[in-house]
């Protein structure tokens, strides 16, 4: 309410500015939060070793050191390469996070874009990265590559259904597509008529939960379903060629969009930025303080923590699947348990 | 953009313009941070260095070799599931007004998909060839 008037103030290419450098935000803090708080020190702890600790206090200052390391290195590309795919590829990569982050709403008026049909823009727009993967498999002209890239395309195409299925689930329950509206419906709900908690979709939708988030962890090709980098097969896969900072934009696209996974799961399933509204008396989105525009980010991003937390942990415990494995777990197994669960949430709404 | 087409454009389009912007700023990001690179990396290559890598000996073939796409089948069956979903999600947020009739109708539907499933899964397509 307030922050409108406020943007209402400013022009347009200053309140797109604003946007974007919040977009900015949201896209490399849980990034680097992911990849300094997991993956140096998280694995690192599981795998009985210290990680990094020389750069800064316990290694905190180790990504800028990092990035400083990547900025120097030679970017070199194959005689043999199409080169301007092979430029490009890591730079759709990185767009598809900034186009997935567009959606997330954090607060009551904090949000980039309040679409209607969010979810459906979610949906499409997290399947822009394979292509990027596609193009730098096919433009390294290496064999690796080629094998990656294609076993990437095959894994989003078995994963993308199950996904797009856990959420029909969820859109049932909350009757809309708008992002901020589910956030609403979680947080104005109540189970059995108890509002302490509101209706979080991670109790009532725990079997939709569990298939998007592994449906996630296969299209960040996180461990278990790591067959597309295979690092002993195939040396890293569509990212074979790549090195310097081109690699880098790759690394940083894949734990980015890990993170944005998380805060829009944590949107869909565990009630957002928002707090029960019932703590506060609020009953709908205009009654919501000002100050949740600013503890709201941190909520999500709490929440994020935690759901990223879950998919570095399977990430680290894992052994990978073999691709004949992969295929059928989705086709087999993920794609008729989220249409029953469909048709039970739609029968128990309908119900009740 | 001029302010013309801005006061023309509907809120439902402005929003989207906000997507073009976000696009945008992730080339602006990437290439401001390869440009900065590009000051300061070396750049020494030599016919070793760019040849093709593999596992260390000297490339065989081309590198855009034939392989067989096993999963073709799948991607016919993705098509079909895709477009589903398509016509799931409006009768998701609907379903309060359209009620038992709704139900029904989503269940025949349903019911219709999955017995294609259950056909391909029969004909041995899931099954890796």
């Amino acid at each position: 309410m307030n922050a409108a008037v406020l943007s209402a103030d400013l022009a347009y290419w200053a309140q797109s500015l604003l946007r974007v450098l919040g977009g900015l935000v949201a896209v490399l803090l849980p990034a680097g939060t992911i990849v300094y708080l997991f993956l140096f020190k998280m694995m690192s702890f599981m795998q009985s070793r210290l990680g990094p600790m020389e750069a800064g206090p316990y290694g905190s200052m180790q990504l800028f050191a990092e990035v400083g390391k990547w900025l120097q290195k030679e970017d070199i590309y194959p005689a043999r390469a199409d080169r301007f795919l092979f430029k490009i590829a890591p730079l759709i990569v990185l767009a598809s996070t900034f186009l997935l982050v567009v959606v997330v709403p954090f607060g009551p008026d904090a949000w980039f874009t309040d679409f209607e049909a969010g979810v459906f823009y979610m949906l499409a727009v997290s399947s822009v990265s394979v292509l990027g993967i596609l193009i730098a498999g096919w433009s390294s002209a290496n064999k690796y590559s080629l094998l990656g890239g294609l076993r990437a395309a095959g894994q989003l195409i078995a994963y993308e259904l199950p996904m797009v299925l856990a959420v029909v689930g969820v859109v049932i329950q909350a009757g809309t597509m708008n992002m901020q509206g589910i956030v609403v419906a979680q947080n104005a709900g109540s189970m059995f008529g108890w509002d302490g908690l509101g209706n979080p979709y991670v109790l009532t939708q725990f079997v939709g939960f569990v298939i998007f988030m592994i449906a996630v962890q296969a299209e960040l090709t996180q461990t278990p379903f790591d067959m597309p980098i295979a690092e002993s097969e195939l040396v890293s896969g569509y990212m074979t060629e790549y090195s310097g900072f081109r690699f880098l934009i790759f690394f940083i696209g894949e734990f980015a969009t890990a993170g944005v996974f998380s805060m829009i799961a944590s949107v869909l399933f565990l009630g957002g930025w928002a707090v029960p509204f019932s703590w506060f008396g609020w009953t709908n989105l205009n009654d919501i303080d000002n100050w949740m525009n600013v503890a709201g980010p941190l909520i999500l991003f709490t929440k994020m923590v935690v759901l990223s937390f879950i998919i570095m942990w399977v990430r680290f415990s894992f052994p990978r699947f073999r691709e004949d494995q992969l295929q059928r777990f989705a086709w087999k197994v993920l794609i008729p348990v989220s249409l029953v669960n469909i048709m039970l949430t739609a029968i128990f709404k309908v119900a009740f | 953009m001029p302010v013309v087409v801005l006061a023309v454009m509907s809120p439902f389009l402005r929003s989207y313009l906000t997507v073009v912007w976000f696009g945008l700023a992730s080339f602006l990001v990437a290439g401001l941070l390869l440009g900065i690179s590009a000051l300061i990396r070396p750049n020494k290559p030599n016919p070793e260095k760019l040849l093709t890598y593999e596992s260390g000996v000297d490339p065989v073939g081309d590198g855009w070799s034939q392989s067989q796409i096993r999963y073709y089948v799948f991607a016919l069956l993705f098509v079909i599931f895709d477009v589903e979903a398509v016509f799931i999600f409006p009768w998701a947020t609907q379903l309060e007004r359209y009620a038992v009739f709704g139900l029904v109708e989503m269940g025949v539907f349903v019911g219709i998909l999955l017995l294609g499933l259950v056909y391909a899964w029969r004909k041995g397509v899931l099954r890796w060839v």
